[in-house]
């Protein structure tokens, strides 16, 4: 399978909302001496300055899948366009899809899942969102496709640090992480990152499912069970922005986008955890972007690891488990509006 | 054709391996198309190679990949990446039919008998006359597919959500067939009274023209990639399954309400289908590179190929049925004279 996975060519998502410096992100991967070629699909030619014959123009398209779930949107173009560039396969090593500043990262993501060709030739590795230090707060108040592809993110490059003050760049980084705290995240001007940093990622490779942390907010110092977001404090204070303190560090809840996290140590049962993750992402699956897991399963040696976007979820045995680490079953769901309550106690009760 | 002879008495398979040869490709062809007895093999970029007997002979025609072909049995027409649609005769001779102002993909190819061809670059349809007078259409999505008609200048637009029949030489409004989802593959039955296209997922559509019935063909493990009406049309041979599906299409209902036939079962998906033009036998090539003939009436099967590599990628017959050229995914191609 690893195999398999190798000769695929790995897909890059570059989104973020218009201004943030998609663009200069994307110039700078195609411009620096990395001796790799990529495909790049674009939506707007011109914007890119380098020369490069695999530049595809792409037009966002998006079709329902005919399956009677309407939150199975596929990027139709993308089909289209992956099917065109394997006619040169050999001739690049990854591909970047750069989308616009509203677009909705599901579709593609969903695309990697759904589509037979696409998933046979290419290998989705990482949604990269680049955020604009000044703007996004309001952008993320007025704006759900900022948030939505915060969300989705699995890499955000934080861009333009040099146009905000300290405490309003500790603010804005609070807010992306109210949205989503598991998603690394990269401080930069003129989107400065290693490339490294949001290329080759693997973030969508079952294999590469090690742990499941929150990233911590590095100003230090204190007890981090404060900062995952699966804290036991209610969220009675649900209906308004608003930020409290510990230690100084402000801590936001969002409004309409949250993470939940759920985590035991008792093993699970999978003839019970199966029927209800699968029974959840098909009754709430509009509400949930991004779901990821590892499993303990009563009896099993392995690691089951599973993650999903929307209703699409992949999932299998990953490696045994070590004896040196603690088998304990994680799960996270980032999403809209999330029955909290009601995925905690179906959660519970898939316990062995 | 009269070579036909599975001998049924025996178990194993009947073998015409033997007089498969080999063409010696530079690069893997994802298409062939017969222009006489010269076979041309649509590289997967830049080439194609025109192979006759022993002579193989190499032309440039595209300056990237090749997105799509079509051929009218005078010509071969190729869309590419490089915004260009090309066309080469059996002379070899290239001819530039059309370069796109954006320098977009050309993603599809279709050929009228008379002369006019369609192509496609992402939402918008061009017809040529064969004199020249050029129009064009603009879909409601991205083109998947195009076909003409067999009968007048009625071109088929595949796009989401149905189909778009345009007659570009009229006024008259065009007519849209809807169906949910992507249409990517589209084709007439040789009579006229039918559409079927394929689509993103494993199924086909098609619509009595008379009515616009809808007709579902369903049941696929996988995408139809390659459809094939058997001569004179009472069957559409398929793709995308462990076995070649063939619909009924000779009584009026065509396939409304009738079971499919399931031929040439292995274990292996055929991913192309090409039908004799003469005779009720067609082609298919698999995933495992297997290449069977299979009668129809029967099911009586006879090797071409024997199972090695990749996927079978391009199959094509002659016009008089007697040559059968075949490519795979890794770049062996072969000429079968029967």
């Amino acid at each position: 399978m690893s195999e398999a996975a190798a000769n695929k060519i790995p897909v890059t998502v570059l989104t973020g909302y218009l201004g943030a410096g998609k663009t200069t992100l994307l110039n700078r991967i195609l411009s620096e001496n990395h001796g790799k070629k990529y495909a790049v699909i674009v939506n707007e030619f011109g914007e890119i300055g380098i020369d490069n014959d695999l530049i595809v123009g792409a037009d966002e398209e998006v079709f329902e899948m005919n399956n009677g779930c309407v939150c199975c949107t596929v990027r139709g173009d993308l089909v289209r366009i992956i099917d065109g560039l394997m006619k040169r396969k050999g001739k690049f090593d990854a591909i970047i899809l750069e989308t616009t500043g509203l677009a909705d990262p599901a579709p593609v993501a969903q695309t990697f899942f759904v589509d037979e060709d696409v998933r046979e030739k290419t290998a989705l590795d990482a949604v990269v969102t680049v955020a604009d230090a000044k703007w996004l707060s309001d952008r993320l108040k007025d704006a759900p496709e900022a948030k939505n592809q915060i969300a989705f993110a699995d890499v955000i490059v934080l861009n333009k640090t040099d146009l905000v003050t300290a405490p309003e760049l500790a603010e804005v980084e609070a807010r992306i992480r109210a949205i989503n705290p598991y998603a690394t995240l990269h401080k930069t001007q003129r989107a400065q990152v290693k490339l490294s940093d949001v290329l080759e990622r693997g973030a969508f490779d079952l294999d590469r499912i090690l742990e499941i942390e929150p990233e911590f907010l590095d100003d230090g110092g204190h007890d981090h069970d404060h900062h995952h977001h699966d804290h036991d404090h209610g969220h009675d204070h649900h209906h308004h922005d608003h930020g409290h303190s510990h230690g100084g560090l402000k801590h936001y809840h969002d409004e309409d986008m949250q993470s939940l996290s759920l985590r035991t140590e008792k093993p699970i049962d999978p003839t019970k955890f199966m029927p209800w993750l699968q029974d959840l992402v098909a009754k709430d699956g509009e509400k949930i972007l991004r779901s990821k897991g590892i499993l303990s399963f009563k009896g099993d040696d392995d690691r089951y690891v599973f993650q999903g976007v929307h209703m699409m979820l992949e999932g299998d045995h990953q490696r045994k488990w070590r004896n040196d680490e603690k088998r304990e079953s994680r799960v996270v769901f980032i999403g809209r509006e999330l029955p909290e309550q009601a995925i905690r106690e179906g959660f519970e009760k898939t316990i062995a | 054709m009269k070579d036909f002879n599975p001998a049924s008495e025996t178990a194993s398979i009947v073998s015409v391996t033997d007089r498969v040869t080999g063409v010696a490709l530079h690069s893997p062809a994802t298409a062939v198309h017969f222009l006489g007895d010269t076979a041309v093999f649509v590289g997967a970029e830049e080439n194609v190679t025109f192979a006759k007997g022993d002579e193989v002979k190499v032309i440039a025609v595209h300056g990237g990949g090749i997105l799509c072909a079509a051929s009218d049995g005078k010509r071969v027409a190729m869309g590419g990446d490089d915004g260009k649609l090309v066309s080469v005769d059996a002379k070899s001779n290239v001819e530039m039919l059309a370069t796109d102002a954006k320098r977009r993909w050309i993603d599809n190819v279709a050929l009228h008998a008379d002369g006019t061809v369609a192509w496609s670059a992402g939402k918008t349809a061009f017809v040529r006359s064969p004199k020249g007078e050029e129009k064009s259409f603009d879909a409601p999505s991205t083109v998947g597919g195009l076909a003409f008609a067999p009968k007048g200048i009625r071109l088929a637009i595949a796009h989401y959500n149905g189909v778009t029949l345009w007659f570009p030489n009229m006024g008259a409004k065009p007519e849209f067939l809807e169906w949910k989802g992507s249409h990517l593959g589209v084709t007439f039955s040789a009579d006229n009274r039918f559409l079927v296209t394929s689509m993103h997922e494993a199924a086909l559509h098609g619509w009595r023209l008379a009515d616009s019935r809808h007709m579902r063909m369903t049941g696929y493990p996988a995408r139809v990639r390659s459809m094939s009406w058997s001569a004179g049309g009472k069957f559409l041979a398929t793709s995308g399954s462990d076995s070649v599906i063939l619909w009924p299409f000779a009584s009026k209902d065509g396939p409304m309400g009738k079971e499919p036939g399931m031929l040439a079962p292995l274990q292996a998906k055929a991913t192309v289908v090409a039908c004799h033009p003469k005779d009720d036998i067609f082609a298919v090539g698999y995933s495992d590179g297997t290449i069977l003939m299979v009668r129809i009436e029967d099911g009586a099967e006879i090797l071409v190929r024997r199972n090695a590599g990749e996927p079978v990628a391009a199959l094509g017959w002659n016009a008089k049925g007697s040559l059968l050229a075949f490519a795979t995914e890794d770049g062996d191609a072969g000429l079968l004279t029967l």
